[in-house]
């Protein structure tokens, strides 16, 4: 029998992936699928820091540090991209790799030499929890990612047009510098709302996985983000699942290889995309030309 | 336990560990493959619980190679993934080690339950310089006999092929064709990438370990253009990252592999400012210069025109007195003869180099009367000597621009 509270936490978990697939589905088309995992990896410090501030483990506090940390991240590794001889892949390796290091820094700091820094605090955030989470908590986790999923739907034709042809949709008028920071945004904001659940350090996956996955199955963009809404739902609610009846395991490495038993799925057995149906495809002999 | 020898070794195992690092991370940088480095250090996890798990132990030789396999597995993975299903390379990439991640730190818990996922992260850097055996009457870290002899191989790898190295740093196609094992030494870097990346788990945690293979190349590239230049720096930035980041761990009371990543990215920060060429300040000052030079060339053009009779406007004072500082101009208002013997020469140059240009533009291009002074503008702060006698032998050497204005002759 499952308890009510676990069920809240499925059903939050849930929404978190319906939301996060199609945000990080428009980040896979734009070939920028590790800035937001820099983007998570950077958030670490700014969770820190508010931890410090406001004091007590009020996690509305703490995301909202996370969120402007994450931002302040992916500002960086822009200006490092554009104003240094640094190509864009290591800039983003600095990024995270920097961010994150500062984080651990910070919260070893806290759990090292304050009071309040219990050892369950701060870490809980690296791999992700299910147990023990607020029900307040989870409704407003789930109403930050209904909020993204919401913005999406509404933006839906502004972001295809700039993820397929950003030149065409500057030369239309169109705000295509404020879209990016929007869609930037919306990824830090999904980051922030899977943070407690996922962890720090698999959150990106929520991001790419799903939207991967749904490459396999079609060519039209608003089939593929309805996909990877779906696909990120199942992923959520199966692997918090399988993370509360196993109490042992930590919940974002389960909620990852969920995902990527979808994906393996996927690869295989999509039509004309999976690796079997290609097989398929080689092995045919080729037709006579017609007379 | 003595504190100074405890702080020695931490030290000792930082540097061992982010120098390794470091030099591999060299070549994942300059082939721009840093993430991949990002990747493997994620992806050994199920190859360390799994070679834990047949050997019972967490260090050793048979641990080193399981790693370095889930290594070359985790780049080829990517690759297949992205050939086979189009994918962007990022996105498998980013499928590809966070799975393989995930299924390393599922194992780890299911494994054994008293680990910390955690540590796996930041390391346990004092517990590894505790953790001593007696070598010749001295106490040396376990680790250390894991850490020394990669880093030893790592150097006897560069230095032996450093040529073929080299090339397939910058130019694989090129290395290929002129017969060297390209492939070869990419997937033998790849593998010592895993190597390095194992070995130094334990001691210092993945994060310093995507740091350390990162960062201090980075610092490097901004500070030469020469590849042996570049490995040397690097190696210093990864000793300077282990001093400084344990030293002052210790003194707050903190994760000292953490403290080594901020201390390297401190120093990257500094030479993104002040590196002597690709620095921010080197390039403000390249282009403050530039703007100087064409401000003042402005003014000289102008006065040039004045005193030819057209009616000039007022001098920004800034411009004089740079110009009066180069005895381009005397200091004072724009009445009479202000330009000096130099000054006037350079702007019967600048002039020249105005009006041939217009000349070209319009005899050449075809580019009506209108719409020739703004290119002209530009234009006429790059043109030489050399190339003002090429236009002018060009056009058959014209004695006054479309305007019907002289154009002056070479300078004397």
């Amino acid at each position: 029998m499952i308890r009510y509270n676990t069920l809240i936490v499925l059903l939050g978990v849930g929404l978190l992936g319906a939301a996060a697939g199609p945000v990080g589905a428009f980040t896979v088309l734009r070939r920028r699928a590790l800035v937001g995992d820099a983007l998570a990896h950077a958030t670490l410090p700014g969770l820190c820091v508010a931890f410090l501030l406001a004091g007590e483990r009020d996690l509305g506090w703490l995301l909202l540090g996370a969120f402007v940390s994450g931002l302040l991240g992916v500002g960086v590794l822009a200006l490092l991209a554009r104003f240094s001889r640094m190509k864009e892949d290591a800039a983003v390796g600095v990024v995270l790799s920097v961010f994150f290091g500062t984080g651990i820094v910070l919260s070893r700091f806290i759990q090292n030499n304050t009071s309040q820094g219990s050892k369950a605090g701060l870490d809980s955030f690296l791999l992700g929890k299910t147990a023990g989470i607020l029900l307040a908590d989870v409704v407003m986790l789930a109403a930050l990612a209904a909020g993204c999923l919401l913005a999406v739907s509404l933006l839906y034709k502004e972001f295809k047009l700039v993820s397929f042809d950003r030149e065409f949709a500057a030369t239309q008028g169109w705000p295509t510098a404020a879209l990016d920071f929007l869609s930037l945004a919306l990824v830090a904001a999904v980051v922030v709302a899977g943070l407690p659940t996922v962890g720090v350090v698999l959150v990106a996956a929520l991001l790419i996985v799903p939207g991967a996955s749904a490459r396999f199955w079609t060519d039209r963009l608003g089939l593929m983000l309805l996909l990877s809404s779906a696909i990120g739902l199942t992923t959520g609610v199966v692997g918090a699942a399988l993370s509360a009846t196993f109490a042992r395991l930590p919940a974002g490495p389960m909620i990852v290889l969920v995902g990527a038993s979808i994906f393996l799925l996927s690869a295989l057995a999509a039509p004309r995309r999976g690796l079997i149906a290609r097989w398929l495809e080689a092995r045919r002999p080729l037709q006579e030309p017609a007379e | 336990m003595n504190k100074i020898e405890l702080l020695a070794w931490m030290i000792g195992l930082g540097a061992m560990a982010g120098v390794a690092c470091a030099l591999v991370g060299c070549y994942l940088v300059l082939r721009r493959l840093s993430l991949l480095g990002d990747a493997i250090s994620h992806a050994v996890l199920p190859g360390l619980v799994l070679a834990f798990l047949l050997t019972g132990r967490l260090n050793g030789w048979p641990m080193l190679l399981g790693a370095m396999v889930m290594g070359l597995l985790t780049s080829l993975l990517t690759s297949a993934v992205h050939r086979a299903t189009g994918v962007g390379e990022d996105a498998g990439m980013g499928v590809v080690f966070t799975s393989l991640f995930a299924l390393g730190v599922v194992m780890l818990t299911g494994v054994r339950a008293d680990i910390d996922p955690g540590c796996v992260l930041y390391g346990l850097m004092e517990m590894a310089a505790d953790d001593r055996v007696p070598l010749f009457g001295v106490e040396v870290p376990r680790s250390a006999f894991t850490l020394l002899p990669v880093l030893l191989l790592v150097v006897a790898v560069l230095a032996l092929a450093w040529k073929e190295i080299k090339l397939v740093s910058f130019d694989p196609e090129l290395a290929a064709a002129l017969g060297l094992p390209a492939v070869l030494v990419h997937q033998g870097m790849l593998a010592l990438v895993a190597g390095v990346t194992v070995s130094s788990f334990e001691a210092v945690g993945s994060i310093l370990v995507v740091a350390m293979l990162i960062v201090p190349p980075v610092t490097a590239q901004m500070l030469t253009d020469k590849l042996g230049r570049m490995y040397l720096l690097a190696a210093l930035v990864a000793v300077l990252s282990a001093v400084g980041g344990v030293l002052l761990a210790v003194w707050w009371n903190t994760s000292a592999p953490g403290m080594m990543t901020v201390v390297a990215g401190f120093q990257l920060a500094l030479a993104w400012v002040f590196a002597p060429r690709a620095g921010l300040l080197a390039q403000a000052s390249r282009s403050w210069a530039l703007a100087v030079r064409i401000a003042a060339e402005d003014v000289l053009a102008r006065q040039y025109r004045a005193e030819q009779g057209t009616p000039a406007e007022p001098l920004p004072s800034g411009v004089v007195g740079w110009m009066a500082r180069r005895e381009l101009r005397s200091r004072g208002e724009l009445a009479g003869d202000a330009l000096t013997e130099v000054g006037r020469a350079r702007a019967a140059s600048l002039v020249r180099a105005h009006r041939l240009w217009e000349a070209y533009l319009h005899d050449e291009l075809g580019l009506p009367a209108d719409h020739l002074h703004d290119p002209a503008e530009a234009m006429e702060h790059f043109l030489d000597e050399a190339m003002q006698t090429r236009l002018s032998e060009a056009l058959a050497g014209p004695k006054q621009d479309p305007h019907g204005r002289p154009i002056p002759d070479q300078g004397r």
